[in-house]
């Protein structure tokens, strides 16, 4: 009786252990952007790379979509995603996006858009990367999708590819 | 005779001590937060961009007055919770800090028991 | 060739597994007192066969032997040698062979040094102890084999991670596993005892050397893995909570528990099912370890191995092992009667159980909670060191309390006049931190009565020592040495934590800082090249204003290109009283130079008493070794 129930209940936390172990293993162990997926994005206030312009959070309403893109001229991988952000705005007419300069010299930043081109309709400097953290940026490139609410529909790590290009598009319909 | 001697030894070994205690709570923070980008270290370990990055926005923040808790707050809101190397107390973490003391209090229940069994069985 | 030696041997070793095992169950029915002769032949060969396997693997590696997989992906032609051969355990594979090794090893010492005891018992051991080794050989041959091999031979190898060149590093692996798997030992002479009713004090004495054999090795490994942590990893820390550190503290809270409940074993003749229990418990806690740390399920800094396939396999293992150990378990147990008194030396040994069962779940909990969080809820936590120093360290104040009265007490019951004195050393502790308390600034609630409790045992051993050697009680050696050990740990790293001074700032070549009495000068930046990495030196000069002496750092970035790695080497300087610690990084993109700078009180000392905690366990096996 007593004796039986002891026995059960170990028998029960020994196997939903190794259960739970053998499910941990499935699981992903990469970041997490489930989590941010329907919050709002923080106010903020950045400065033009070009001028003494200002573009605050309160701007991206005006925009149906806007993709907010960290990148730096020292960055491979934004050299390879960069072509993408090109076809976007080109193809696309309901989607600005905003170019955030991460830890770079503003020349290198002006000669990288010269050379692969503009897709931004503003480029803010975040030369000290505090911004980044703001966004809860882990790295470059990295992107934001965000609508004219400026609720948060995805958070792309790492480069934009074909792929991603084309589920913005979804997103963005 | 021989405690007096102990006693003057462990004063000569505390003259060795270079100064008094001193809070860094910067480092403290740093210490308390994971670098996101790194396998398993610190802020104030890691050496990598993500690392002094965010050592220089909670700089910033230490400068402006906040608290810890704030850093961590803001911190938490943009990363998620598994930023913060101390688990806080919520719904989700109750059972981490309950249980090692559930545990504890079920050992010592059990050792009350035998000995109070002994007893018994001593005096039968 | 050597890669075919290597399966062929590690095949022998399997078959060898499979007669003995099937030998050993034949000789069960045997009603001859004594082992088969042929069952010593076959373990011989085992271990001979087992022991000429590892060594192929290490003459593959001095050769560099490329045809290897093994050798390739973890070595290289210009790879010092030292480091060539502690390649071959410095990886998931080569590790796996030693582990084998070590079953091995024990399941033969064991067999051959354990000739006093029960015949059914010995040769049950055996037979458990070899499907422990059937386990892992099976494991290695379908998923982590390190003599597989590749063709076309590559012309040269992918090199040895730079941070795993260094000598703790080196020794760290193999002295860790003689404690883990040394374990495994006593979970097949629990499982060995409960089938063949073998219990009790003779039970107690069958595995009382091998708990401490285990025990010794298994702190002297995580010693050495702290110190390497804290030369090495350039953050002037040496234990930081991470799951693989944890996942080697598991079984030693379990070792440790064991060795106190079998002294009580052994003279009181009772606690044996819970010796049983702990004795299963230890081993599973190794394994449990393992898969925790080459699955790839946690996030660390010290996961080797990333494969889910090979957490997989673990995992089906282990799920075996456990399962096997709790049906014989309830199957065998029969209910003991307990007769404690509450101030006899049982009732503070079981005291000390119960802390190290507190302390290991713990532990244990805060490793695998994310996982569970993550699993059932999704929900993503960090549990670190704030979790584990708030749990722990408030608990360690009566702990070390027991530690000191416990072994005042005698068995069955203590006189009150011992209880007494111990009452007046107490006092004596609190007078000593109380003036030291006016004298060098507060320290903070709990951590003083950390520093009291701790110079109490360190006090009281001092003064056991001085009685233990007048009356020539050398039995008592290795306790009050272990104890002692234990104090001055707790004690030094109580003074350490609250006197180090850490620092963290960006400075430029030519600039100088003054921080907390100290003047850093960064001088210069030269650049050497070396053998197989460049390295980045700084040149610092310190100089301590309240006692105008200067001496001079070098901290190292360096880059090493097979396989392209940066490391960041500290410049240390150790002395009686404290380290002076400075590391350097670069900046990317910058002319800056970010530089950690730490004074640290006595670290030193941290590891003579992390050392003289396992002098004790190596004298009590000398002890007994002499007693024969």
């Amino acid at each position: 009786m007593k004796n039986k129930f002891s026995k059960i209940i170990i028998f029960g936390f020994v196997i939903s252990f190794l259960s739970i172990f053998w499910l941990g293993l499935k699981k992903d162990n990469s970041y997490n952007t489930k989590d941010l997926i329907g919050g709002k994005i923080t106010n903020f206030q950045l400065r033009s790379i070009y001028n003494s312009d200002l573009i605050t959070e309160e701007n991206l309403k005006k925009n149906q979509f806007t993709l907010i893109n960290f990148f730096a001229s020292w960055c491979a991988p934004c050299r390879l995603e960069h072509k993408y952000l090109v076809k976007l705005v080109n193809q696309k007419k309901n989607i600005k996006i905003l170019g955030i300069n991460f830890k770079d010299k503003k020349n290198n930043a002006k000669t990288f858009l010269n050379e692969l081109g503009d897709p931004y309709y503003f480029v803010a400097e975040d030369t000290d990367g505090k911004a980044s953290i703001l966004f809860g940026i882990y790295g470059i490139p990295e992107s934001i999708l965000i609508d004219k609410e400026l609720t948060v529909i995805k958070k792309i790590i790492g480069p934009i590819d074909q792929e991603k290009l084309e589920e913005i598009f979804r997103l963005i319909k | 005779m021989i405690l007096r001697k102990i006693i003057i030894l462990y004063f000569l070994l505390f003259t060795c001590l270079q100064s008094k205690e001193v809070k860094i709570d910067l480092i403290e923070i740093y210490k308390n937060l994971r670098c996101l980008v790194c396998q398993g270290q610190s802020v104030a370990d890691s050496n990598s961009d993500f690392a002094s990055t965010i050592k220089l926005v909670v700089e910033d923040q230490v400068k402006e007055g906040k608290t810890k808790e704030e850093i961590y707050d803001f911190l938490i809101s943009k990363y998620g919770e598994w930023i913060v190397y101390q688990p806080s107390l919520n719904k989700n973490n109750f059972l981490l800090w309950f249980l090692p003391y559930l545990i504890l209090v079920f050992g010592g229940l059990i050792i009350f028991f035998i000995i109070r069994k002994s007893k018994h069985n001593k005096a039968n | 060739m050597l890669s075919n030696i290597g399966s062929i041997l590690i095949l022998s070793v399997l078959s060898l597994s499979l007669l003995i095992i099937y030998n050993s169950y034949l000789d069960l029915k045997n009603n001859n007192q004594l082992i088969k002769k042929s069952i010593y032949s076959l373990s011989l060969f085992q271990i001979t066969f087992t022991i000429l396997s590892f060594f192929t693997l290490i003459v593959g590696f001095i050769y560099s032997d490329f045809s290897i997989i093994n050798v390739y992906e973890n070595s290289h032609s210009e790879k010092p040698l030292f480091y060539k051969i502690a390649g071959s355990w410095g990886n998931h594979e080569g590790s796996l062979l030693l582990w084998i090794n070590i079953l091995v090893l024990f399941s033969y010492l064991f067999l051959i040094f354990n000739h006093k005891h029960n015949k059914k018992f010995r040769l049950y051991t055996l037979i458990f102890q070899n499907f422990l080794i059937l386990g892992f050989i099976i494991f290695l041959l379908i998923n982590s084999n390190p003599f597989s091999s590749i063709y076309p031979v590559p012309l040269d190898g992918l090199g040895l991670n730079p941070i795993l060149q260094d000598p703790a590093l080196a020794i760290h692996p193999p002295l860790l596993y003689i404690g883990f798997v040394g374990c495994s030992i006593y979970f097949s002479a629990a499982i060995a005892s409960m089938l063949s009713e073998y219990s009790g004090k003779q039970f107690a004495l069958a595995i009382k050397s091998w708990v401490q054999i285990s025990w010794v090795f298994q702190t002297l490994g995580i010693t050495v893995g702290s110190i390497w942590a804290y030369y090495e990893l350039g953050w002037g820390g040496f234990w930081f909570w991470d799951p693989v550190e944890n996942a080697s503290l598991l079984p030693w809270f379990a070792i440790s528990a064991l060795m106190h409940s079998v002294m009580v074993l052994e003279k009181r003749n009772t606690l044996y099912e819970w010796v049983i229990i702990l004795c299963l418990l230890t081993f599973i806690l190794s394994v449990t370890g393992t898969f925790l740390v080459r699955s790839g399920i946690l996030n660390s800094v010290h996961t080797f191995a990333n494969d889910p396939s090979r957490g997989l396999y673990i995992l089906l293992f282990l799920s075996l092992m456990v399962f096997t150990s709790l049906i014989i378990f309830f199957k065998k147990r029969k209910k003991e009667i307990y007769s404690f008194k509450s101030s006899s030396k049982e009732t503070f040994i079981l005291a000390n159980n119960w802390f190290m069962v507190f302390f290991l779940a713990t532990v244990l909990i805060g490793t695998i909670y994310p996982i569970f969080l993550d699993v059932i809820t999704g929900a993503k936590v960090s549990v670190g060191p704030p979790f584990y120093n708030t749990v722990i360290i408030p608990l360690v104040i009566p702990f070390l309390l027991l530690m000191t009265f416990g072994p005042q007490s005698s068995w069955i019951k203590s006189k009150k006049e011992t209880l007494y004195k111990t009452f007046y050393i107490l006092l004596g502790a609190f007078i000593i931190n109380s003036t030291l308390f006016y004298f060098f600034g507060s320290f903070g609630f709990y951590s003083n009565l950390i520093l009291i409790t701790a110079t109490f045992l360190i006090l009281h051993s001092v003064i056991d020592a001085k009685k233990s050697i007048k009356n020539r009680k050398t039995f008592e050696y290795p306790r009050i040495i272990s104890h002692l050990g234990f104090g001055m740990l707790v004690f030094f790293i109580g003074i350490n934590h609250h006197h180090s001074i850490e620092t963290d700032f960006n400075l430029k070549v030519g600039e100088t800082k003054i921080l907390y009495g100290y003047e850093l000068f960064f001088e210069n930046i030269t650049i050497e090249p070396n053998k197989n990495y460049k390295s980045i030196i700084g040149d610092f000069k310190i100089t301590d204003l309240k006692k105008n002496y200067t001496q001079y750092l070098n901290p190292e970035i360096r880059v090493y290109t097979n396989p392209e790695t940066l490391t960041y080497e500290a410049a240390i300087k150790s002395k009686i009283s404290s380290d002076l610690y400075l590391t350097m990084s670069n900046v990317s993109r910058s002319d800056f130079y970010n530089i950690k700078f730490q004074n640290k009180p006595f670290m030193i000392w941290i590891w003579i008493s992390a050392f003289t905690i396992a002098l004790g366990g190596f004298v009590q096996l000398i002890l007994k070794k002499n007693e024969k």
